[in-house]
């Protein structure tokens, strides 16, 4: 019990992050994209664990939203509008995956040592300056909020006209001739 | 026991890895964009990862742009894909070299 107490938090990161992995690995390793999706959906939900664990309960349920409401139903539409029975894959992998494979491991190998052999210094030195704003403790969401309509209210507005023109565009591609 | 920023990062570069493996292996175009959200996915992840390194609320800022663009990304892509099939009747990437690809 007392192990559980004491290193709960690690306990729960490698929980999530091995369950995030397991359905990424999945994702682009099973035939079906429908079950693809599903997998999709348990990685999207455990980077949101993941971002709890960090603090950032406002960005987790923004995660939890847009990509597990919004992101996954618009592909489940799309696979069900799409991928007939008939359409079954032969190969589902290019012939050089092997040698991205190689590649890619390469590569996480490269960033762990690089990440491993950086000192990155005490984490949160200052963690008042998270909640703290203007001598008012304030908790992530009213934090984030006071951050972005106040610093990124430009950066806020010209994301809404991205949508707007992601939307119009998407409109205009699906449309019949 | 400990969990730190290396952790993090070090599980952001295993999903941008096998999102990557994912764009670049995988014939059926739905997979691809799902691919696209991973890497976008490990992004995010080291955004949180440094805002709680540094205690600063830009990353959270920078991963909500992120989440935002990931959506425009997601509905542009699969609008192009729905046109795809109206003129191959096919997912496969291969199968679309108009742009001798």
């Amino acid at each position: 019990m007392d192990f559980l107490v004491t290193n709960g938090l690690a306990l729960l990161f490698y929980l999530f992050a091995f369950l995030a992995v397991g359905a990424a690995v999945l994702v682009i390793t099973l035939r079906n994209p429908m079950y693809s999706a599903i997998s999709l959906l348990v990685t999207f939900l455990s980077v949101a664990a993941l971002f709890v664990l960090r603090n950032a309960e406002f960005v987790a349920m923004v995660q939890i939203f847009v990509y597990g409401g919004g992101i996954m139903v618009l592909f489940l539409f799309v696979i069900m509008l799409v991928n007939l029975h008939r359409l079954r894959e032969i190969q589902i992998l290019g012939e050089q995956w092997p040698l991205a494979a190689v590649i890619a491991i390469l590569f996480i190998a490269l960033i762990a040592f690089v990440v491993f052999t950086t000192s990155f210094g005490p984490v949160n030195p200052i963690p008042e300056r998270l909640v703290d704003v203007e001598g008012e403790a304030l908790g992530n969401v009213q934090a984030v909020a006071w951050s972005l309509y106040r610093e990124y209210l430009l950066p806020f507005e010209i994301a809404s006209l991205f949508l707007l023109v992601a939307m119009i565009g998407a409109v205009v591609l699906a449309r019949k001739e | 026991m400990d969990i730190g920023t290396a952790h993090y990062l070090v599980l952001s570069a295993i999903l941008f890895a096998i999102g990557m493996l994912g764009i670049v292996t995988r014939r059926n175009m739905i997979v691809v964009l799902m691919s696209i959200e991973l890497v976008l996915n490990s992004v995010n992840l080291n955004l949180i990862a440094f805002s709680y390194q540094f205690s600063d609320l830009t990353g959270q800022i920078m991963a909500v742009f992120t989440i935002a663009v990931a959506a425009g990304e997601a509905a542009v892509g699969l609008g192009i894909l729905v046109a795809l099939f109206r003129l191959r009747s096919t997912t496969e990437l291969d199968r679309a070299m108009e742009l001798k690809g």
